[in-house]
């Protein structure tokens, strides 16, 4: 007997957490802006991280503490649910606090700008090696039309088969509401599929 | 909301009134939704300043993340501080979807309706 935690009380809300990943200036944050019912708010994380010592002769790597800035949204879904979209730090040598920001989240998206395609490979490349979480990739197509196909791009930044490429405007409400329901439907569907029926 | 709502700078002192500890011991992420759980009642004098003004923030259920943006406390203090409240059970934490069981895939499947709705 499994009892529902999520509807016995009606006091009690829940939340979930949507991450959008990609390039610096691909769109994160403006799609965040698009789709949240508040301004996009910045949260300050310390974080302590070990620094890669450049040579063998140090034994005990030195710390150094890093002030993280992330941007998130958040959408009143109903009386009982809100979700968060949080953006991740750009900068690549912020990516040791992926790990955290990604867990427990529903699905990521990877903003990719066509214009700056490498730019994005490396956002692509943690979310297929780490296959912890869903993810699709959403190509910002800015004022302009695309000037790849999404199969240019799946190939370009070795995307896996099964992950959606849809294209979208990171400015425009609607748009970026499009990619919120594509990751959706795609994680509901890639859980159905990792869990055993019954 | 309001983000207008601003304190001396404690950054500085942050490390210091969590006693040292950097890890919290319930589950908060970013996205948990965290309340006071008898917002009738004013703080208890004998809570930290920062704790007290957590309290009276969560009258309204609010994550982790909004607390920590609208107090200007970073993301880890903030995280042990709830933990400690919600230890001492002044806060209450909410459940937080991640999709990982066939019951939390039902609350995904309504937050995708609620998108369908407020996205047409």
């Amino acid at each position: 007997m499994v009892s529902n935690d999520f509807s016995s009380d009606a006091q009690t809300k829940m939340s979930t957490k949507i991450v959008v990943a990609g390039g610096f200036g691909a769109g994160k944050t403006t799609l965040v802006g698009a789709v949240s019912e508040i301004p996009p708010v910045t949260t300050e994380a310390v974080m302590t991280e070990a620094s890669l010592p450049h040579d063998d002769t140090s034994v005990t790597p030195t710390k150094v503490t890093t002030t993280v800035a992330m941007d998130f949204g958040r959408i009143t879904v109903d009386q009982q649910l809100v979700m968060y979209m949080f953006g991740t730090p750009g900068q690549s040598r912020f990516w040791f606090m992926w790990d955290d920001l990604i867990r427990g989240a529903v699905g990521a998206v990877v903003v990719v700008d066509c214009r700056r395609l490498a730019d994005s490979f490396d956002a692509v490349d943690y979310f297929e090696t780490n296959r912890r979480i869903p993810y699709i990739v959403a190509l910002n197509r800015f004022d302009g039309r695309l000037e790849y196909t999404s199969e240019q791009v799946r190939e370009a930044l070795e995307v896996g088969a099964t992950v959606p490429i849809i294209d979208f405007d990171a400015r425009d409400r609607t748009s970026g509401g499009t990619v919120l329901k594509t990751l959706l439907r795609y994680s509901l569907q890639a859980g159905a599929e990792a869990e055993p029926v019954g | 909301m309001s983000y207008r709502r601003r304190r001396s700078s404690t950054r500085i002192r942050s490390f210091t009134f969590t006693g040292g500890r950097t890890r919290s011991r319930h589950p908060l992420m970013v996205q948990t939704l965290v309340s006071t759980a008898d917002p009738g009642h004013d703080p208890p004098e004998n809570l930290m300043p920062e704790s007290q003004d957590i309290y009276l923030l969560c009258r309204e259920t609010r994550s982790v993340a909004e607390v920590s943006a609208e107090l200007k406390i970073p993301l880890g203090v903030t995280q042990v501080l709830l933990s400690d409240l919600a230890e001492l059970g002044l806060v209450y934490i909410h459940p937080t979807i991640t999709g990982n069981s066939p019951s939390e895939n039902q609350v995904l499947e309504r937050a995708l309706r609620g998108l369908e709705r407020l996205f047409q």
